[in-house]
Protein backbone atom coordinates (compact mmCIF):
# COMPACT_ATOMS: atom_id res chain seq x y z
CA UNK A 1 0.00 0.00 0.00
CA UNK A 2 1.40 3.98 -0.85
CA UNK A 3 2.24 5.75 1.83
CA UNK A 4 1.30 9.09 3.07
CA UNK A 5 2.04 11.65 5.05
CA UNK A 6 0.72 14.89 5.76
CA UNK A 7 0.74 17.52 8.67
CA UNK A 8 -2.10 17.51 10.68
CA UNK A 9 -2.92 20.24 12.93
CA UNK A 10 0.71 20.75 13.01
CA UNK A 11 1.55 17.25 14.13
CA UNK A 12 3.04 14.90 11.36
CA UNK A 13 0.98 11.89 10.43
CA UNK A 14 1.77 8.83 8.02
CA UNK A 15 0.11 5.89 7.41
CA UNK A 16 0.04 2.53 4.85
CA UNK A 17 -3.24 3.44 3.04
CA UNK A 18 -5.50 2.14 0.75
CA UNK A 19 -5.19 4.32 -2.55
CA UNK A 20 -9.56 4.82 -1.97
CA UNK A 21 -8.82 6.06 1.23
CA UNK A 22 -10.47 9.34 1.54
CA UNK A 23 -8.97 12.40 3.54
CA UNK A 24 -11.73 12.52 5.85
CA UNK A 25 -11.11 8.61 6.37
CA UNK A 26 -7.77 8.87 6.93
CA UNK A 27 -8.90 12.23 9.09
CA UNK A 28 -10.94 9.97 11.23
CA UNK A 29 -10.21 6.44 10.49
CA UNK A 30 -6.66 6.76 10.80
CA UNK A 31 -6.10 9.59 13.26
CA UNK A 32 -9.17 8.98 15.15
CA UNK A 33 -10.04 13.10 14.51
CA UNK A 34 -13.98 12.34 14.37
CA UNK A 35 -14.78 15.84 14.51
CA UNK A 36 -15.25 16.03 10.93
CA UNK A 37 -18.19 14.78 10.14
CA UNK A 38 -19.31 12.93 7.03
CA UNK A 39 -22.54 14.00 6.42
CA UNK A 40 -24.22 13.46 2.52
CA UNK A 41 -20.38 12.20 0.69
CA UNK A 42 -21.14 13.35 -2.29
CA UNK A 43 -20.08 16.88 -1.51
CA UNK A 44 -22.86 18.94 -1.22
CA UNK A 45 -23.31 19.15 2.79
CA UNK A 46 -20.06 20.41 4.22
CA UNK A 47 -20.01 18.50 7.37
CA UNK A 48 -16.56 17.40 6.01
CA UNK A 49 -14.80 20.73 5.55
CA UNK A 50 -11.24 21.12 6.79
CA UNK A 51 -8.74 23.07 5.53
CA UNK A 52 -5.79 21.83 3.20
CA UNK A 53 -3.04 24.42 2.89
CA UNK A 54 -5.04 27.60 4.01
CA UNK A 55 -8.35 26.66 1.85
CA UNK A 56 -11.38 24.96 2.90
CA UNK A 57 -12.05 21.96 1.07
CA UNK A 58 -14.34 19.02 1.21
CA UNK A 59 -12.55 16.28 2.81
CA UNK A 60 -15.02 13.45 1.27
CA UNK A 61 -13.58 15.03 -2.32
CA UNK A 62 -10.09 14.45 -2.00
CA UNK A 63 -7.85 11.26 -1.83
CA UNK A 64 -5.52 10.90 1.26
CA UNK A 65 -2.72 10.30 -1.23
CA UNK A 66 -3.58 13.54 -3.19
CA UNK A 67 -3.33 15.74 0.54
CA UNK A 68 1.03 14.32 0.96
CA UNK A 69 3.06 16.78 2.12
CA UNK A 70 -0.35 18.97 2.70
CA UNK A 71 -1.36 20.92 5.71
CA UNK A 72 -4.38 19.79 7.12
CA UNK A 73 -6.17 22.18 10.04
CA UNK A 74 -9.63 20.30 11.15
CA UNK A 75 -12.45 21.46 14.10
CA UNK A 76 -9.08 19.75 16.53
CA UNK A 77 -6.97 22.43 15.49
CA UNK A 78 -8.68 25.33 15.95
CA UNK A 79 -9.10 26.05 19.86
CA UNK A 80 -6.04 27.35 21.29
CA UNK A 81 -5.97 24.54 24.20
CA UNK A 82 -8.92 25.15 26.52
CA UNK A 83 -9.77 28.24 24.87
CA UNK A 84 -12.09 28.33 22.44
CA UNK A 85 -11.42 30.08 18.73
CA UNK A 86 -13.46 33.21 18.70
CA UNK A 87 -15.37 31.73 15.46
CA UNK A 88 -16.32 29.00 18.16
CA UNK A 89 -17.07 30.76 20.77
CA UNK A 90 -19.43 33.01 18.43
CA UNK A 91 -21.61 29.69 17.82
CA UNK A 92 -22.07 28.83 21.51
CA UNK A 93 -22.69 32.39 22.44
CA UNK A 94 -25.31 32.34 19.49
CA UNK A 95 -26.53 29.08 19.90
CA UNK A 96 -25.73 28.84 16.20
CA UNK A 97 -26.68 24.91 16.76
CA UNK A 98 -28.89 22.49 17.50
CA UNK A 99 -27.88 18.84 16.76
CA UNK A 100 -24.58 20.30 15.78
CA UNK A 101 -23.55 17.51 13.33
CA UNK A 102 -23.30 20.42 10.21
CA UNK A 103 -21.03 22.44 13.00
CA UNK A 104 -17.34 21.63 12.68
CA UNK A 105 -17.79 21.73 8.62
CA UNK A 106 -19.82 25.23 8.97
CA UNK A 107 -16.98 26.43 11.18
CA UNK A 108 -13.90 25.79 9.31
CA UNK A 109 -15.76 27.55 6.61
CA UNK A 110 -16.80 30.65 8.62
CA UNK A 111 -12.79 30.55 9.26
CA UNK A 112 -12.30 30.52 5.48
CA UNK A 113 -14.54 32.88 4.69
CA UNK A 114 -13.38 35.22 7.05
CA UNK A 115 -9.89 34.59 5.34
CA UNK A 116 -11.41 35.25 1.91
CA UNK A 117 -13.61 38.48 2.71
CA UNK A 118 -12.25 40.24 6.29
CA UNK A 119 -13.88 40.52 9.41
CA UNK A 120 -16.67 42.90 8.39
CA UNK A 121 -19.15 40.81 6.66
CA UNK A 122 -22.83 41.36 5.17
CA UNK A 123 -25.39 39.25 6.13
CA UNK A 124 -26.16 38.44 2.61
CA UNK A 125 -22.17 37.94 1.93
CA UNK A 126 -22.41 35.13 4.46
CA UNK A 127 -25.46 33.51 3.35
CA UNK A 128 -24.22 33.56 -0.35
CA UNK A 129 -20.93 32.23 1.23
CA UNK A 130 -22.64 29.14 2.74
CA UNK A 131 -24.27 27.85 -0.25
CA UNK A 132 -21.91 24.71 0.16
CA UNK A 133 -22.86 23.78 3.66
CA UNK A 134 -26.37 22.71 4.42
CA UNK A 135 -27.57 22.33 8.05
CA UNK A 136 -30.98 20.32 8.22
CA UNK A 137 -32.08 21.47 11.84
CA UNK A 138 -31.68 25.42 12.95
CA UNK A 139 -31.90 26.72 9.63
CA UNK A 140 -29.68 29.63 9.47
CA UNK A 141 -30.47 32.21 11.24
CA UNK A 142 -27.92 31.77 14.21
CA UNK A 143 -25.44 30.42 11.79
CA UNK A 144 -25.56 33.83 10.41
CA UNK A 145 -25.31 35.67 12.99
CA UNK A 146 -22.49 34.15 14.84
CA UNK A 147 -20.37 33.86 11.80
CA UNK A 148 -20.49 37.62 11.68
CA UNK A 149 -19.77 37.98 15.09
CA UNK A 150 -16.96 35.66 15.19
CA UNK A 151 -15.50 37.38 12.22
CA UNK A 152 -15.65 40.42 14.26
CA UNK A 153 -14.04 38.52 17.06
CA UNK A 154 -11.36 37.09 14.72
CA UNK A 155 -10.35 40.79 14.19
CA UNK A 156 -9.26 41.35 17.95
CA UNK A 157 -7.32 38.20 17.82
CA UNK A 158 -5.07 39.11 15.27
CA UNK A 159 -4.36 42.62 16.47
CA UNK A 160 -3.77 40.40 20.05
CA UNK A 161 -1.12 38.20 18.00
CA UNK A 162 0.43 41.12 16.27
CA UNK A 163 1.05 43.09 19.55
CA UNK A 164 2.81 39.90 21.12
CA UNK B 1 -15.35 2.55 -5.49
CA UNK B 2 -13.81 -0.08 -6.72
CA UNK B 3 -9.95 -0.15 -6.30
CA UNK B 4 -7.55 1.17 -8.57
CA UNK B 5 -3.66 2.18 -8.44
CA UNK B 6 -2.35 5.41 -7.87
CA UNK B 7 0.05 7.21 -9.38
CA UNK B 8 1.82 10.16 -8.90
CA UNK B 9 2.62 12.32 -11.86
CA UNK B 10 5.54 14.79 -11.18
CA UNK B 11 5.20 16.52 -14.47
CA UNK B 12 3.25 16.97 -17.60
CA UNK B 13 5.86 14.63 -19.29
CA UNK B 14 5.78 12.17 -16.35
CA UNK B 15 1.65 12.23 -16.84
CA UNK B 16 1.75 11.50 -20.56
CA UNK B 17 4.32 8.52 -20.28
CA UNK B 18 1.81 6.87 -17.44
CA UNK B 19 -1.21 7.73 -19.51
CA UNK B 20 0.60 5.99 -22.59
CA UNK B 21 1.86 3.01 -21.04
CA UNK B 22 -0.87 2.15 -18.29
CA UNK B 23 -3.76 0.05 -18.58
CA UNK B 24 -7.29 1.93 -18.66
CA UNK B 25 -6.26 5.02 -17.56
CA UNK B 26 -7.73 7.93 -16.03
CA UNK B 27 -6.18 11.41 -15.22
CA UNK B 28 -7.11 12.96 -11.61
CA UNK B 29 -7.07 16.92 -11.65
CA UNK B 30 -9.40 18.80 -9.22
CA UNK B 31 -11.33 15.38 -8.66
CA UNK B 32 -14.91 17.37 -7.66
CA UNK B 33 -16.27 15.28 -10.39
CA UNK B 34 -14.37 12.08 -10.98
CA UNK B 35 -14.17 11.54 -7.23
CA UNK B 36 -18.23 11.61 -7.04
CA UNK B 37 -18.19 9.51 -10.40
CA UNK B 38 -16.05 7.02 -8.98
CA UNK B 39 -17.75 6.45 -5.63
CA UNK B 40 -21.19 5.96 -7.46
CA UNK B 41 -19.24 3.42 -9.75
CA UNK B 42 -19.89 5.17 -12.80
CA UNK B 43 -16.64 5.39 -13.06
CA UNK B 44 -13.87 2.55 -12.16
CA UNK B 45 -10.37 3.69 -13.99
CA UNK B 46 -7.37 0.69 -13.36
CA UNK B 47 -5.06 3.07 -12.99
CA UNK B 48 -5.23 7.05 -11.51
CA UNK B 49 -2.59 9.40 -12.34
CA UNK B 50 -3.12 12.70 -9.99
CA UNK B 51 -1.98 15.93 -11.45
CA UNK B 52 -1.92 17.54 -8.37
CA UNK B 53 1.74 17.90 -7.63
CA UNK B 54 1.91 19.06 -11.76
CA UNK B 55 4.00 22.24 -11.18
CA UNK B 56 3.54 25.51 -14.43
CA UNK B 57 0.33 24.26 -15.30
CA UNK B 58 -2.31 26.83 -13.72
CA UNK B 59 -0.37 30.41 -14.12
CA UNK B 60 -3.01 33.05 -16.29
CA UNK B 61 -1.46 35.30 -18.35
CA UNK B 62 -2.08 37.80 -20.97
CA UNK B 63 -0.45 38.02 -24.27
CA UNK B 64 -1.60 40.44 -27.30
CA UNK B 65 -6.17 40.22 -27.08
CA UNK B 66 -5.81 37.28 -25.28
CA UNK B 67 -5.93 35.24 -22.17
CA UNK B 68 -4.90 31.56 -21.28
CA UNK B 69 -4.89 29.88 -18.18
CA UNK B 70 -3.67 26.68 -17.33
CA UNK B 71 -5.63 23.38 -16.91
CA UNK B 72 -4.92 22.93 -13.69
CA UNK B 73 -6.05 26.91 -12.81
CA UNK B 74 -8.43 26.33 -9.79
CA UNK B 75 -12.38 28.02 -10.17
CA UNK B 76 -11.12 30.24 -7.81
CA UNK B 77 -8.40 31.33 -8.66
CA UNK B 78 -10.06 31.89 -12.58
CA UNK B 79 -12.65 34.02 -10.78
CA UNK B 80 -9.80 36.13 -8.55
CA UNK B 81 -7.62 36.23 -11.33
CA UNK B 82 -6.63 39.94 -12.05
CA UNK B 83 -5.93 39.45 -15.12
CA UNK B 84 -8.95 37.84 -16.12
CA UNK B 85 -11.21 40.54 -14.03
CA UNK B 86 -10.20 42.98 -16.43
CA UNK B 87 -9.98 41.17 -19.77
CA UNK B 88 -12.94 38.89 -19.62
CA UNK B 89 -15.25 40.08 -16.44
CA UNK B 90 -18.00 37.60 -17.33
CA UNK B 91 -15.57 34.50 -17.73
CA UNK B 92 -14.12 35.36 -14.23
CA UNK B 93 -17.96 35.88 -12.85
CA UNK B 94 -19.07 32.40 -14.74
CA UNK B 95 -16.01 30.77 -12.44
CA UNK B 96 -17.38 32.46 -9.03
CA UNK B 97 -20.38 30.45 -9.92
CA UNK B 98 -19.03 27.35 -10.21
CA UNK B 99 -20.43 24.73 -7.23
CA UNK B 100 -19.66 26.31 -3.90
CA UNK B 101 -16.43 27.83 -2.45
CA UNK B 102 -14.73 24.86 -1.23
CA UNK B 103 -15.60 22.95 -4.63
CA UNK B 104 -14.20 26.19 -6.11
CA UNK B 105 -10.38 25.27 -4.04
CA UNK B 106 -10.06 22.24 -5.53
CA UNK B 107 -11.66 21.93 -9.40
CA UNK B 108 -10.07 23.13 -12.29
CA UNK B 109 -10.73 24.66 -15.55
CA UNK B 110 -8.91 21.64 -17.38
CA UNK B 111 -10.97 19.12 -15.86
CA UNK B 112 -14.19 21.07 -16.12
CA UNK B 113 -13.87 20.85 -20.09
CA UNK B 114 -12.30 17.97 -20.31
CA UNK B 115 -15.50 16.08 -18.55
CA UNK B 116 -17.84 18.58 -20.95
CA UNK B 117 -20.48 17.50 -18.18
CA UNK B 118 -23.77 19.02 -20.20
CA UNK B 119 -24.57 21.18 -17.41
CA UNK B 120 -21.16 22.50 -17.08
CA UNK B 121 -20.12 26.68 -17.41
CA UNK B 122 -17.06 26.71 -18.91
CA UNK B 123 -17.84 24.91 -22.51
CA UNK B 124 -20.68 27.49 -22.58
CA UNK B 125 -17.64 30.11 -22.19
CA UNK B 126 -15.22 28.32 -24.82
CA UNK B 127 -17.58 28.19 -27.83
CA UNK B 128 -19.00 31.53 -27.39
CA UNK B 129 -15.81 32.82 -26.91
CA UNK B 130 -14.01 30.85 -29.53
CA UNK B 131 -11.56 29.36 -26.75
CA UNK B 132 -8.49 27.27 -28.28
CA UNK B 133 -7.77 24.15 -25.66
CA UNK B 134 -4.36 23.44 -26.22
CA UNK B 135 -3.23 19.45 -25.21
CA UNK B 136 0.24 18.21 -25.07
CA UNK B 137 -0.28 17.36 -28.95
CA UNK B 138 -2.05 19.84 -30.56
CA UNK B 139 -4.60 22.76 -30.52
CA UNK B 140 -8.22 21.98 -30.39
CA UNK B 141 -10.43 24.96 -31.64
CA UNK B 142 -13.49 25.03 -28.89
CA UNK B 143 -15.77 24.37 -32.35
CA UNK B 144 -14.64 20.88 -32.92
CA UNK B 145 -13.79 20.18 -29.21
CA UNK B 146 -17.29 19.37 -27.64
CA UNK B 147 -18.60 16.61 -29.15
CA UNK B 148 -21.67 15.41 -27.32
CA UNK B 149 -22.86 14.79 -23.12
CA UNK B 150 -19.22 14.11 -21.67
CA UNK B 151 -17.69 13.54 -24.93
CA UNK B 152 -15.08 15.52 -26.63
CA UNK B 153 -12.14 15.76 -29.41
CA UNK B 154 -9.45 14.57 -26.84
CA UNK B 155 -8.00 11.24 -27.93
CA UNK B 156 -7.06 8.87 -25.18
CA UNK B 157 -3.51 9.46 -24.70
CA UNK B 158 -4.21 13.59 -24.45
CA UNK B 159 -3.84 15.71 -21.81
CA UNK B 160 -5.10 19.67 -21.78
CA UNK B 161 -2.48 21.44 -20.98
CA UNK B 162 -4.43 25.20 -21.15
CA UNK B 163 -6.82 27.46 -22.89
CA UNK B 164 -6.81 30.25 -24.38
CA UNK B 165 -9.50 32.63 -24.70
CA UNK B 166 -9.66 35.66 -27.25
CA UNK B 167 -10.33 38.84 -25.56
CA UNK B 168 -13.88 39.86 -26.54
CA UNK B 169 -15.80 43.43 -26.89
CA UNK B 170 -18.03 42.54 -24.29
CA UNK B 171 -19.30 39.52 -23.09
CA UNK B 172 -22.29 38.13 -20.40
CA UNK B 173 -22.84 35.07 -18.47
CA UNK B 174 -26.50 34.53 -17.04
CA UNK B 175 -27.09 31.09 -15.26
CA UNK B 176 -30.25 29.77 -13.81
CA UNK B 177 -29.28 27.31 -11.10
CA UNK B 178 -30.91 23.67 -10.66
CA UNK B 179 -31.48 24.84 -6.85
CA UNK B 180 -30.11 21.59 -5.36
CA UNK B 181 -26.68 20.67 -7.79
CA UNK B 182 -25.57 24.29 -8.41
CA UNK B 183 -25.17 23.15 -11.75
CA UNK B 184 -26.81 24.91 -14.77
CA UNK B 185 -30.30 23.85 -15.44
CA UNK B 186 -29.70 26.34 -18.42
CA UNK B 187 -26.91 28.97 -18.76
CA UNK B 188 -26.34 31.07 -21.51
CA UNK B 189 -22.76 32.95 -22.70
CA UNK B 190 -22.96 35.72 -24.71
CA UNK B 191 -19.60 37.31 -26.50
CA UNK B 192 -19.19 39.96 -28.95
CA UNK B 193 -15.88 39.43 -30.64
CA UNK B 194 -14.76 41.82 -33.50
CA UNK B 195 -15.41 39.83 -35.97
CA UNK B 196 -18.80 37.92 -34.70
CA UNK B 197 -21.52 37.92 -31.79
CA UNK B 198 -21.73 34.10 -30.47
CA UNK B 199 -24.48 33.01 -28.34
CA UNK B 200 -23.33 29.26 -26.48
CA UNK B 201 -25.90 27.57 -24.37
CA UNK B 202 -25.23 25.08 -21.35
CA UNK B 203 -27.71 22.85 -19.65
CA UNK B 204 -30.16 22.92 -22.09
CA UNK B 205 -29.78 20.83 -24.90
CA UNK B 206 -30.39 17.37 -25.16
CA UNK B 207 -26.49 16.33 -26.62
CA UNK B 208 -24.10 19.03 -24.35
CA UNK B 209 -23.44 22.99 -25.05
CA UNK B 210 -24.35 24.17 -28.44
CA UNK B 211 -24.82 27.91 -30.27
CA UNK B 212 -27.78 29.63 -31.31
CA UNK B 213 -27.66 31.11 -34.92
CA UNK B 214 -31.09 32.83 -34.70
CA UNK B 215 -29.86 34.54 -31.67
CA UNK B 216 -27.09 35.83 -33.16
CA UNK B 217 -28.48 36.96 -36.24
CA UNK B 218 -30.69 38.82 -34.28
CA UNK B 219 -27.81 40.16 -31.84
CA UNK B 220 -25.69 41.03 -34.85
CA UNK B 221 -28.52 44.11 -36.14
CA UNK B 222 -28.52 44.87 -32.74
CA UNK B 223 -26.51 44.09 -29.60
CA UNK B 224 -29.35 44.77 -27.01
CA UNK B 225 -31.57 42.06 -25.13
CA UNK B 226 -34.91 44.09 -26.88
CA UNK B 227 -33.80 42.11 -30.39
CA UNK B 228 -34.31 38.67 -29.15
CA UNK B 229 -37.64 39.64 -27.80
CA UNK B 230 -40.18 37.23 -29.38
CA UNK B 231 -37.59 34.85 -30.99
CA UNK B 232 -38.26 30.79 -29.53
CA UNK B 233 -36.14 28.04 -30.33
CA UNK B 234 -37.73 24.42 -30.65
CA UNK B 235 -37.62 22.13 -27.83
CA UNK B 236 -36.65 19.83 -29.80
CA UNK B 237 -32.99 18.86 -29.33
CA UNK B 238 -33.47 19.98 -25.70
CA UNK B 239 -32.83 18.00 -22.51
CA UNK B 240 -36.03 16.75 -20.86
CA UNK B 241 -36.18 15.18 -17.04
CA UNK B 242 -37.45 15.33 -13.58
CA UNK B 243 -35.98 19.37 -13.44
CA UNK B 244 -37.44 20.65 -16.41
CA UNK B 245 -39.24 19.85 -19.41
CA UNK B 246 -37.68 20.72 -23.23
CA UNK B 247 -39.98 23.08 -23.63
CA UNK B 248 -39.27 25.12 -20.57
CA UNK B 249 -35.59 24.63 -21.07
CA UNK B 250 -36.48 26.01 -24.53
CA UNK B 251 -37.88 29.56 -22.86
CA UNK B 252 -35.09 29.59 -20.30
CA UNK B 253 -32.89 29.66 -23.39
CA UNK B 254 -34.39 32.88 -24.47
CA UNK B 255 -34.81 34.70 -21.16
CA UNK B 256 -31.19 33.61 -19.83
CA UNK B 257 -29.85 34.95 -23.34
CA UNK B 258 -31.56 38.74 -22.89
CA UNK B 259 -30.07 38.60 -19.34
CA UNK B 260 -26.80 37.76 -20.71
CA UNK B 261 -26.76 40.26 -22.98
CA UNK B 262 -28.12 43.05 -20.23
CA UNK B 263 -24.99 41.98 -18.26
CA UNK B 264 -22.72 42.37 -21.14
CA UNK B 265 -23.93 45.39 -21.32
CA UNK B 266 -23.03 46.48 -17.63
CA UNK B 267 -19.89 47.53 -16.45
CA UNK B 268 -19.63 45.00 -13.73
CA UNK B 269 -21.59 41.49 -14.60
CA UNK B 270 -24.89 40.95 -13.24
CA UNK B 271 -25.33 38.91 -9.65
Amino acid sequence: MPTVSMKVNGKDAKADVDPRTLLVQFLRENLRLTGTHVGCDTSQCGACVVHVNGKAVKSCTMLALTADGAEILTIEGLANGAQLHPMQEAFRENHALQCGFCTPGMIMTAVDIVHRKGNNLEEHTIREELEGNICRCTGYHNIVKAIGAGARAMSGEVTKQAAE
Amino acid sequence: MYAFTYHRATGLRHAANLLEKLEDPKILAGGQTLLPTMKQRLASPTNLIDLDKVEGMSEITAAGRSVTIGALTRHNDVHKSPIVQQAIPALAYLAGLIGDPAVRHRGTIGGSVANNDPNADYPAACLALGATIVTNKRKIAADEFFKGLFETALEPNEIITKITFPVPKKAGYYKFRNQASRFALVGVFVAKRPSEIRVAVTGAGSSGVFRVPSFEEALKKRFSPKSLEGLTIPADGMASDIHGSAEYRAHLVNVCARRAVAAADEKTPAE
